[in-house]
């Protein structure tokens, strides 16, 4: 009997709703949509929670410019709070160093830091998925229950296949798809990615065009909110 | 992981299973962790008592019993095995506290002895489990 388990349904309890931002290929800005809809809600008064489970590239950290924080220890960790987000990482305990991890071990790391980390209430939390729909992203969906699913696919057809295959397998599962974010649009193009997954009956939550000033303003949150990417992305947000 | 979390951990799971198989009294929780959690004992069994207290769950502290599972790892390129005890092994405190929290940290601080490979396998020695719950009904 894994004890741990019996606890992550409490430790999740007072969240009122868990939104993954997942998309199966890496690449398509998942890390940037998580982060900026966590720092939109939170700037909307949300009391939010932002949550890297992509251990083997996490990268939420430097999105948010998050340096020098560790989780203070009261029965438990609580997240550091970064501008107004309350955001739990691996990056706490490996520091810049790299996590050569195996799925199962990323696997009983993740239950570890859901059994671990108190958040509190919350009105959202943003989950970074990892890529793919291997193991660690099973083993994700198994725990986490309450989960609401945002893919994120760039125009690119390899991105868009590697979506669909993750709305059948998020569909087949019967876990609840709020709709799909198009990143990443180099032309005023509308691009069909909606309806290409029209099969699937999902909604399109829109399109946001390539931002040249988003790599320019990673790591300083002021700057994040100020560019086109998180105005696009907070009009077309599907939590308002 | 954090002893008040892990003692919380185990108090639920206790409290879930009186619930699930009608249990009247708890006579004996056989509770074992891995080496690799390096939990402090004592403050767990404190934690342990503060938070039965919260789950108002009466179970006098002896019919918890707690064992150490001694760590093995292997290393999946050349074989050696060996224990995060071994020469080799010392770590700091800031790692060590790493490793508390999150056994699986192990890879980002220790390679294997023999080849330097982060790609080890933890055999024993990691995890909370609760072997067996005695009670009557």
């Amino acid at each position: 009997m894994d004890p741990r388990l019996h606890i992550i349904d409490k430790r999740l309890q007072d969240i009122k709703r868990i939104i993954a931002v997942s998309g199966g290929k890496g690449g398509t800005g998942k890390s940037s949509v998580a982060s900026v809809l966590a720092l939109t809600l939170a700037k909307n008064g949300y009391r939010t929670g932002l949550l890297d489970l992509d251990f083997g590239g996490p990268s939420a950290h430097i999105i948010l410019g998050v340096e020098g924080l560790f989780p203070e220890e009261d029965k438990g960790l609580i997240p550091p709070d970064v501008s107004g987000i309350r955001f739990m990482s691996i990056i706490y305990f490996t520091g810049n160093n790299p996590a050569p991890l195996r799925g199962k071990e990323i696997s009983n790391a993740i239950i570890e830091l859901l059994a671990v980390t108190l958040w509190g209430e919350l009105d959202f939390l943003i989950i970074d998925m990892p890529p793919g729909m291997a193991d660690t992203t099973l083993d994700v969906i198994r725990l986490i229950r309450r989960m609401e699913f945002i893919l994120v696919t760039t125009p690119s057809r390899l991105a868009i296949e590697v979506a669909k295959r993750e709305l059948a397998v998020l569909q087949e599962l019967h876990l609840p798809v709020l709709g799909l974010i198009e990143n990443m649009l180099t032309t005023r193009q509308y691009t069909g990615v909606a309806d290409k997954a029209a099969g699937r009956q999902v909604t399109s939550l829109g399109s946001i065009d390539f931002d040249s000033t988003l790599e320019h303003a990673i790591g300083n949150v002021d700057k994040l909110l100020q560019t086109k990417f998180a105005k696009q992305l907070s009009s077309y947000h599907p939590l308002k | 992981m954090h002893e008040w979390a892990l003692a919380e951990s185990v108090i639920t799971t206790v409290v879930d299973e009186i619930r699930l198989n009608n249990i009247r009294k708890v006579t004996k929780v056989d509770v074992m962790v891995g080496e690799l959690q390096q939990i402090d004992l004592e403050i767990f069994r404190f934690a342990l008592e503060n938070v039965m207290k919260t789950y108002e769950l009466s179970l006098e502290s002896k019919a918890i019993r707690i064992a150490i599972e001694k760590n093995i790892l292997r290393c999946e390129v050349c074989g050696k095995i060996w224990s995060f005890g071994d020469a080799g092994c010392r770590l700091g405190e800031d790692e060590a506290e790493a490793i508390h929290f999150i056994p699986e940290i192990a890879h980002v601080y220790i390679r294997c002895p023999e080849c330097s490979s982060p790609d080890f396998e933890i055999v024993k020695g990691r995890g909370v489990w609760i072997k067996t719950i005695e009670g009557e009904r």
